[in-house]
């Protein structure tokens, strides 16, 4: 599980990818061509962070004839979910011993 | 799915929980086995019993100090994977109430080389987590 929420921290930390996957959130699925004209960044670098997020596995590419349409990979997200919880159950789990730790302090 | 934001109300003054957050001793009984210093820049490690995917070592360094209300740390998970770059940060912030003291622990996610801007990464990440709470259940 780490090597992989490594790789999809990785590729979430750079903004600009991680307002694309935002868009492919709300948007289901998009080509580069519509991805490009709202990133306003060349063409190219929207291909590269679409490589990177694939890479880590958060979306996946779809062709359609002469178009490639590139959605969220729900399986992706796991790992992100997974750390979440994990951090989740772990900090309820410090703020109750803190809670006995304080309530024992003079 | 819940973003990393744990927040409680302690009958207690800031001061005292303060304490609870900062001093080394008092930590290890809540938390984890460290060498924490409440000073910016220090590098400290958080030891807890080593697990299959983890060595139970947690590399930080102290990034503010502002008692009795805000503490803050890098955290990073160390290991034998050299890939392992990735950290996040943990941000205590305290605000006193007429029955004692609001405690919210932050966590969030941010790259090695970003460091030095990480209070931006850090809003970004919180409203990332925020906006994929509310899109992965259409997914």
């Amino acid at each position: 599980m780490r090597k992989q929420i490594d790789l999809v921290f990785k590729s979430l930390a750079d903004p600009t990818r991680r307002a694309i996957f935002e868009h492919l959130c709300h948007d289901g699925r998009v080509t580069v061509h519509s991805l490009t004209g709202r990133a306003r960044i060349s063409q190219p670098a929207v291909s590269k962070h679409l490589r990177l997020l694939k890479q880590a596995g958060l979306v996946r590419p779809t062709r359609e004839g002469r178009e490639t349409y590139y959605s969220v990979s729900k399986k992706g997200v796991i790992p992100l979910i997974d750390w979440l919880k994990f951090y989740s159950a772990f900090w309820e789990d410090r703020f109750g011993r803190l809670e006995t730790v304080l309530n024992q302090m003079p | 799915m819940q973003t990393l934001i744990v927040e409680k109300e302690f009958p207690h003054p800031p001061e005292k929980v303060w304490k609870a957050l900062s001093d080394p001793q008092i930590m290890s009984l809540w938390l984890m086995e460290n060498d924490f210093a409440p000073n910016v820049g220090r590098k400290f490690k958080f030891r807890a019993k080593p697990q299959p995917n983890w060595n139970g070592v947690v590399d930080c360094e102290v990034l503010a100090v502002e008692p009795p209300k805000r503490l803050s740390y890098a955290w990073g998970l160390a290991g034998p994977d050299p890939a392992a770059g990735f950290q996040t940060v943990v941000t205590w912030t305290l605000a006193p109430t007429t029955g004692g003291t609001h405690v919210r622990m932050e966590q969030s996610g941010f790259r090695e080389d970003q460091q030095a801007n990480y209070q931006g990464a850090q809003y970004g990440w919180k409203m990332f987590f925020g906006k994929l709470e509310t899109v992965l259940p259409t997914l």
